[in-house]
């Protein structure tokens, strides 16, 4: 009877070799739930640590005297004047007189490039706008060069970096630290100016206001369209071929590469229908194109879960099939259309790919105004500094970067917060 | 007058229309005592007058905008003396440009030929013709049709069929875009695709090794010999895609199986959005992520291992890649396992199997469709994907199977081709609509295929 004794030992050994298998498994899931939600984290860290810096600029302290010879004018309304004066003169004078000690081409040079080249349009539109100033001096905080500004903050955050400046002009930023005439302001002007090459003038308004452009345009048309299509599939569609045949055509269309939509719009809009390059028109057009199937499939999804005894009811009161949709189904499946517009509409938001094939990628300083003024859009404007070569562009990348992903924060929460506040259950 | 103010002058008459013809409706019922008496509704009277005005009008306008352009350029063209008519079709254009351009102001008009300028008075001529007698036509078309609607007003005028009729075809008209969309996608670039086969031939392209699309523009320029073999295109494209799909098939599958089998409700009810953050993530931040964190990072890494890794490394790219794709992969396998009937885990357990058993041993095989589906429709979005590629990966075309190297792609080329100002039918941009075609032609068979798939499973257990 030694049998039965050897297999229970056999199964106690087996048993213990599957439980151990059972924990390893159960580790395998723990371990790849864990990588995933480690890639948000650092994702989210990394952007924000790259980012943080980019909501406040360098501005530094300077005495500057509105001087009519030196700029070169002597009448502020004459339009040709004000063109023609030589504004960066102004800081320029400002700055010899705060070191009075630095001579020499090169060291003068040198100095210059302590304020931003814009200071001196920033200190004329402050003139235009008070025209009394003409002729007199004021302190005034004036932007900074972005070399000084990245060198200014990394030097706060303990590891000073200067790559391109020179030794003499970190001892002037040191002399100014110690006078106090330094210091870190709120970045504005990254919410109130367009692209520009320098990067302590760039901003994103242009970029977030082309994106709006190209988003209302999208709305308008693939909403309508797209809850269309979903009502004629669900109610009105006769099962024959071609219904298949459009079905089919709106599930591939789902997964087919938004770069192709983008060869798609040059070639149509562009080539063939001359629509010119660059504008939200065009962008809007393609982009409506790319989200129509998302906005089909869950406005369809959500018609059909309107349950069909409300269909039989308001047909039995006599109303028209058209009536039954529009009076009870359509108000009924709402909410979830909206959502599935607010995620199509999120989606359109931060696709790039197509609109560079478009010409969407050009550079503009001006901010769009209309539909069909040249405007580049947020994502594509992150692309673009990205390419840029100069450090402050990496933070300013990255804040712009903030600034679309809680853009795409909040319409997420708020198509999920509508689902839940608004869809029903049957 | 503007085509968006035409446009709003057809939709105000429209909805004068409607306030017309439901008026009518209501004075021709109230002798006969209530709008009960009449066919329809008074408003279906109004909607039937709306669309007898606006319609039509609608129909002639789009016509018109995209038709407009193209007679008055030929107009314009045929009128110009024999000697300044352009004998090609690159010429055609230029001069076309050029005669637009002085029309729009762009070009100053002095220093130009006479001729050019009596063209472009006559373009802008013949566009305010143009568009008067637009506005004119629209004008009448749209009286027309609102007598016309008025006429028919009556008690026993069936206008809701008619109405309803209108409608039912605009809904189709909308649900057939998606069809217009694809036949669309195929043409554009089918047609470019043609072009481009006819000066490089097909096989060449597609079994061709070395890809080099920069073409001479002197006959005797180095280095610019314009080839165009797509295969390390191909390579490169397979090399990142397969990075991925190691990075996200694994990690995407077992996160799936976790919160599908063992995690408990408050679990899965944090953790599944919070992964489903990474597929709202928009893919130029990826590409912001891969060139200027990871890249650097795995440069480092592998230099202090002493091994060379470039910095636009297909792991870099790949790798983001895969972290892109993982709430993909996860949320359809996830599908596919809550789709598979408890009953089926309930009789392995009971035959005493744990968990992790049943799971590869019932579960997994009951699902391998779906899944295999999804990973499908993975790969099709690994292969199109293109930001995180143009940032990240790098642009000179290497045929290498080694991830460490940087390789190009498929979408990156398409990018590099197309972006920035060149004419338009040299072999160089019409490479990107050759290679579109390809991209388009995969990724549209395994999304077909990969579908089928997951349709077909889906059907077997509801």
């Amino acid at each position: 009877m030694s049998k039965p004794v050897n297999n229970l030992e056999k199964i106690r050994k087996s048993l213990n070799r599957r439980n151990r298998a059972e924990k390893r498994f159960r580790w395998y899931g723990l371990v790849a739930v864990l990588i995933g939600l480690a890639a948000v984290a650092v994702l989210f860290t990394d952007i924000i640590s790259k980012g943080h810096g980019a909501f406040r600029i360098t501005y530094m302290q300077l005495e500057v005297n509105y001087d009519q010879d030196l700029i070169g004018i002597n009448n502020l309304t004459d339009p040709e004047q004000l063109m023609l004066g030589d504004w960066q003169a102004i800081p320029k004078v400002a700055l010899r007189n705060q070191f009075p000690d630095v001579s020499g081409r090169k060291d003068k040079r040198n100095l210059y490039k302590l304020v931003s080249n814009g200071a001196g349009f920033d200190l004329k539109d402050r003139l235009l706008a008070n025209p009394l100033l003409l002729g007199t001096s004021e302190t005034i905080w004036v932007l900074t060069d972005d070399d000084i500004d990245t060198y200014y903050k990394s030097w706060l955050d303990g590891e000073p970096y200067a790559a391109r400046l020179s030794d003499k002009q970190v001892t002037w930023i040191h002399e100014l630290h110690d006078e106090g005439k330094i210091r870190l302001q709120f970045n504005s002007n990254l919410f109130t100016r367009g692209d520009s090459r320098e990067p302590e003038q760039a901003g994103i308004r242009g970029a977030v206001m082309g994106s709006l452009l190209t988003l209302i345009l999208t709305l308008l048309l693939s909403f309508p369209i797209g809850v269309s299509a979903a009502i004629y599939l669900e109610e009105f569609a006769p099962k024959n071929g071609w219904t298949d045949f459009i079905e089919v055509n709106i599930n591939n269309l789902a997964a087919v590469p938004s770069i192709i939509f983008g060869l798609l719009g040059l070639a149509i809009f562009i080539n063939f229908f001359h629509i010119p390059r660059s504008v939200p028109i065009v962008g809007g057009l393609v982009l409506t194109l790319m989200t129509l199937p998302t906005i089909i499939i869950t406005s369809r999804a959500a018609i059909k879960s309107v349950p069909p005894s409300i269909r039989e009811a308001a047909l039995g009161m006599g109303a028209s099939k058209y009536q039954m949709v529009l009076h009870h189904v359509l108000p009924l499946a709402l909410p979830g259309m909206l959502t599935g517009a607010i995620i199509g509409m999120a989606q359109a938001l931060g696709e790039s790919a197509p609109l560079l094939m478009i010409g969407m990628v050009a550079f503009i300083v001006d901010i769009p105004g209309g539909f069909s003024d040249p405007a580049t859009v947020l994502p594509v404007q992150i692309f673009l500094w990205a390419d840029s070569p100069e450090r402050a562009f990496i933070e300013k990348t990255s804040a712009a970067i903030m600034v679309l992903l809680s853009f795409l924060i909040i319409m997420n929460t708020s198509a999920v917060w509508l689902r839940k506040r608004l869809e029903r259950r049957w | 007058m503007q085509a968006t103010n035409i446009l709003f002058l057809i939709l105000g008459l429209g909805c004068f229309a409607f306030y017309l013809g439901r008026g009518r409706s209501l004075a021709i019922a109230k002798p006969l005592g209530g709008i009960r008496h009449l066919h329809s509704l008074p408003s279906y009277y109004g909607f039937h007058a709306a669309i007898w005005c606006a319609l039509p009008s609608l129909i002639l306008l789009s016509l018109w905008l995209v038709f407009d352009d193209l007679l008055i350029n030929s107009m314009v063209m045929d009128a110009l003396p024999d000697i300044d008519a352009p004998t090609d079709a690159a010429s055609y254009n230029l001069l076309l440009n050029k005669i637009a351009n002085i029309a729009d102001g762009i070009l100053p008009r002095t220093a130009e030929n006479s001729a050019l300028i009596a063209a472009a008075d006559q373009m802008i001529n013949l566009r305010v013709i143009s568009r008067w007698s637009l506005t004119a036509l629209i004008l009448t078309l749209s009286l027309v049709g609102l007598t016309w609607a008025w006429s028919r007003t009556a008690q026993l005028f069936r206008a809701r069929p008619v109405v309803e009729r209108v409608a039912e075809n605009l809904l189709l008209a909308c649900a057939c875009l998606a069809i217009f969309t694809t036949i669309g996608i195929v043409f554009s670039v089918m047609f470019e695709s043609i072009q481009f086969f006819r000066s490089v031939p097909f096989f060449d392209f597609v079994f061709g090794l070395d890809w080099s699309p920069q073409t001479a523009i002197r006959e005797d320029q180095v280095g610019s010999s314009g080839s165009f073999g797509a295969v390390p295109l191909f390579v490169g494209t397979l090399l990142i895609s397969a990075v991925a799909m190691i990075v996200a098939v694994p990690v995407g599958l077992m996160s799936a199986i976790f919160l599908a089998e063992y995690a408990n409700k408050t679990v899965r009810s944090y953790v599944k959005p919070a992964l489903e953050v990474l597929a709202g993530i928009p893919t130029v931040v990826y590409g912001f992520f891969a060139a200027l964190t990871v890249a650097p990072f795995l440069r480092d890494l592998g230099a202090s291992f002493g091994l060379s890794v470039s910095s636009e490394s297909a792991l870099a790219a790949g790798g983001v890649m895969g972290v892109m794709i993982i709430p993909f992969i996860s949320s359809l396998a996830d599908d596919v396992i809550t789709a598979v009937p408890q009953s089926m885990r309930d009789g392995s357990l009971a035959m005493g199997a744990t968990k992790s058993e049943t799971v590869r041993r019932v579960i997994i095989p009951a699902a391998l469709p779906g899944i295999v589906g999804g990973i499908m429709l993975a790969v099709s979005r690994a292969i199109g994907e293109t930001m995180i590629v143009v940032m990240a990966a790098g642009m000179a075309a290497r045929l290498t199977a080694n991830p460490l190297e940087s390789v190009t792609t498929v979408t990156v080329q398409i990018v590099t081709l197309l972006t920035g100002d060149q004419e338009f039918d040299s072999p160089k941009t019409l490479a990107a609509f050759a290679l579109g075609l390809m991209l388009f032609s995969v990724t549209l068979l395994l999304n077909i295929f990969a579908l089928h798939i997951v349709k077909k499973y889906r059907e077997q257990y509801e």
